[in-house]
């Protein structure tokens, strides 16, 4: 094969298309890393394929996900690259005098196909490798990897044939209609056949290269718009992602409350230890310690309406536990609606699905009664609540009427260190109907409208800084 | 570059590194060589990664073994920080000295009229206790002042803090050190780095950046049998073939911690203690608490262990 083993050009100018590929697959491809692939495949070079996979994703994939992710833009990528390789050698034993190779740099300027042939000759010659090599040169020309949505699909398979020379083609194809004479009618014909076949050829081109550039950003793209859709919105085929985008949160919360577990006190002399510390050597202090503050765990009780009113949010919002489940030790989480009960176990023990399908079985639907469930905490765990718990409410205080209850919620927030409440509900809608939001606010430290992922990850953010 | 590292001679082509490795008892992937000898020549450290006992921190002592360079091992705790990682000042020998030679300073300073000039000529003696005599190296600093060069293993980076993280970034990209009283210290040779991690936690993107990163996932079946067969020699082919067959299918079950390579070793030199040649229901039931090491999973797998030792013993040709 043709290809850039040597001498061709310079091995940056298909990497580079490839970081192309790669970054378009969603991997980060940094300058810096740039210069390393580069570098590393000047020490192995091109000709073994598995030696330039297993070398260029030592330093492009940085993570497991990200190695599927490197993967299959590979394969993707030098798969085709091989075929046009090939079909480029081939093309040039063809047609003697030099088809344009690839790049933009050897040749083959302007309108494709007039160094060497028409596009109608090379239709009717029925040269599928020069076709080939030909599209993949006019693909370049008009920047195929600039592309980004599939709305774009059209626009680039039009400026591809263009520069096939596709309207050239077809002036001479009206000109042989025209004329009428039987043998040029019958080659219009024919010709017809084959540009539809090209056309054809040219939209799959153009949905491949779609795939292979712009996937990561069309991910990124649903992923940001998922994290700030309203969760009662979401559908079904939603779900997977969305339970991919929650898990990641949660570890991220997970990481950033891990961090400040410890602040060093700069400044702060702690004369006490570091007396001790300098015992050996009589009390002159050659090391210092500095005063640490503590940062204790955040008490964390989560109590959640599984109720028919709230039921399109509460299977994010078990969801969305679950995580925090895993990411904090000390948490009990409840769930409610006509009365409560405590979930920890459950979602301790069973997988995400599960745990949510068996809590919302065992007590979601029903109408909710939020005087009988803070009742029913009171009575069972309100003896574990003490000034540094942090008692979490979601729901959206709607009672059906019944009584709200507010003594309980009054004794909870002289018990514990803060209530906060998430509403799922717009502001504007507290406070009518059955709505009782305004009868709890008073008790809560804070109240919030939380109906998006993008909101929850705010709210826990704060949540565990101020634990610090 | 390879010329001025005549000890790395060995490091000229993958097919090297990877019978070098052999030849130390390590049986490597491809992946894992090619790693290496990128590592190398382009001097930058490796990130390893994977799951536990999967031979990441045996990776580094079978370089150094065969490489005949020193291993030089740091393991990362939470707390870890540069007077531990990097060099300490020996107080007690400072303060001992001070101590003895409290006499001298007459005999240096005594002619001397007045305060300044007194300074002066102690100055002239400049940083005696601040020199390399009184500098205690620590894992970090020794690698980098090896003469010959040397395999320096950072082992379990993610049990480390972020801040640590931070400080080994100069190490990493430049080989360099530098400490405020004698100036940056720079590595004659630079070190070949392996940095492993269980992934407990996401390491910064700046650190991932400098390094390549390897991942070591659990082998083949092929390369499995291979590597038991080189840690425990004298193993009967068939067994092994059992053994392997075995754990694969042990792999694939919903286990909260599934057996790695430590583990089939571990289990591999039972069997060969136990001179035991076909998989038998019992044994295998009598010694899953070498693969397994919860009794949730080894529950799981004792429900299945009937079928699973078929397979095996089918896969390895036994007659039933």
């Amino acid at each position: 094969m043709s290809g850039f083993v040597a001498g061709a050009p310079s091995p940056s100018e298909p990497l580079r298309r490839f970081f192309q590929v790669a970054r378009g697959a969603g991997l980060r491809v940094s300058a810096a890393e740039g210069i390393d692939a580069a570098r590393a495949v000047d020490l192995v070079g091109f000709e073994d394929r598995t030696l330039l996979k297993d070398t260029l994703g030592l330093i492009l994939a940085k993570t497991p996900e990200e190695k599927d992710l490197y993967d299959e833009a590979f394969e993707l990528y030098f798969k085709r690259d091989e075929f046009a390789g090939k079909d480029e050698a081939e093309a040039e034993d063809h047609v003697e005098g030099g088809m344009p190779q690839r790049g933009p740099q050897m040749g083959g300027d302007g309108m494709g196909g007039a160094g060497g042939q028409s596009l109608g000759q090379l239709l009717e010659s029925d040269d599928r490798a020069a076709l080939a090599a030909e599209m993949e040169k006019a693909a370049r020309e008009a920047g195929v990897e600039n592309i980004r949505y599939f709305t774009q699909k059209n626009l680039y398979a039009r400026r591809i044939l263009n520069r096939m020379g596709l309207r050239a083609l077809e002036r001479e194809m009206e000109a042989m209609r025209q004329s009428g004479a039987p043998e040029y009618l019958s080659r219009a014909q024919v010709l017809e056949g084959k540009v539809e076949q090209l056309r054809d050829a040219v939209r799959d081109f153009v949905e491949r290269s779609l795939l292979l550039y712009a996937r990561g950003e069309t991910e990124k793209f649903r992923e940001e718009l998922l994290k700030s859709a309203r969760l009662s919105n979401l559908e079904r085929r939603d779900l997977d992602r969305m339970r991919v985008l929650v898990r990641q949160m949660a570890k991220k919360l997970a990481a950033r409350y891990a961090k400040t577990r410890r602040r060093r006190l700069r400044g702060q002399l702690d004369t006490r230890r570091t007396l001790r510390r300098n015992m050996g050597w009589g009390g002159i202090p050659f090391i210092t310690v500095w005063k640490q503050k503590r940062i204790e765990k955040p008490r964390v009780m989560v109590l959640c309406d599984v109720s028919g009113s709230v039921a399109a949010m509460s299977g994010f919002l078990l969801m969305f536990i679950y995580a925090l489940n895993e990411a904090l030790s000390d948490i009990k989480s409840f769930a409610f609606a006509g009365s409560l009960i405590e979930v920890s176990d459950i979602l301790e023990k069973e997988p995400v699905e599960q745990a949510i399908s068996k809590i919302m079985q065992t007590i979601g639907y029903g109408s909710s009664n939020y005087g009988n469930s803070f009742a029913d905490f009171e009575d069972g765990w309100m003896q574990f609540v003490n000034n540094k718990t942090t008692v979490i409410i979601l729901g959206d205080g709607r009672g059906n009427r019944t009584d709200p209850r507010t003594d309980v919620i009054a004794r909870l927030s002289q018990r514990c260190k803060r209530i906060i409440w998430l509403n799922p509900e717009y502001r504007s809608a507290w406070g009518t109907g059955d709505s009782d939001m305004y009868r709890y606010a008073p008790f809560c430290s804070l109240v919030t409208v939380c109906n998006t992922l993008r909101q929850l990850e705010r709210v826990i953010t704060d949540i565990l800084e101020d634990a610090a | 570059m390879n010329d001025a590292l005549p000890a790395h001679a060995p490091l000229e082509s993958i097919e090297a590194v990877d019978q070098g490795l052999g030849a130390a008892g390590y049986i490597a992937s491809r992946q894992i060589s090619t790693a290496i000898y990128l590592a190398h020549h382009l001097q930058k450290p490796i990130l390893v990664e994977g799951p536990a006992g999967v031979g990441k921190t045996e990776l580094a002592k079978s370089v150094a073994t065969w490489m005949q360079l020193p291993l030089i091992r740091m393991q990362c705790y939470e707390g870890l920080d540069e007077s531990k990682a990097l060099y300490e000042w020996k107080y007690g020998k400072q303060l001992l000295y001070t101590q003895i030679l409290k006499d001298k300073i007459n005999s240096v300073i005594g002619e001397a009229d007045n305060l300044a000039v007194a300074l002066n000529k102690l100055h002239d003696f400049g940083d005696i206790f601040f020199s390399h005599q009184f500098l205690e190296p620590r894992p970090l600093l020794r690698a980098l002042e090896m003469p010959g060069g040397a395999v320096l293993l950072i082992d379990e980076i993610d049990k480390s803090d972020q801040e640590f993280e931070a400080f080994l970034l100069e190490i990493l990209s430049d080989y360099q050190v530098t400490i405020p009283e004698l100036g940056t210290v720079h590595a004659s040779t630079p070190p070949i780095v392996l940095l492993t991690s269980n992934s407990t936690r996401d390491l910064g993107d700046a650190l991932k950046r400098r390094c390549l990163h390897l991942h070591i996932g659990f082998p083949d079946e092929k390369l499995e049998a291979r590597i038991i067969a080189s840690r425990v020699p004298g193993i009967d082919g068939r067994l092994l073939k059992q053994l392997v067959s075995f754990v694969q299918q042990l792999r694939v079950l919903d286990l909260k911690k599934v057996p790695s390579v430590s583990e089939t070793i571990d289990w591999a030199r039972v069997m060969v203690l136990l001179h035991t040649s076909v998989l038998e229901v019992d044994l295998v039931r009598d010694t899953l608490n070498v693969l397994l090491k919860f009794e949730a999973d080894i529950e799981v797998a004792n429900k299945q262990i009937a079928g699973l030792t078929h397979k095996a013993r089918q896969d390895a040709g036994v007659p039933a």
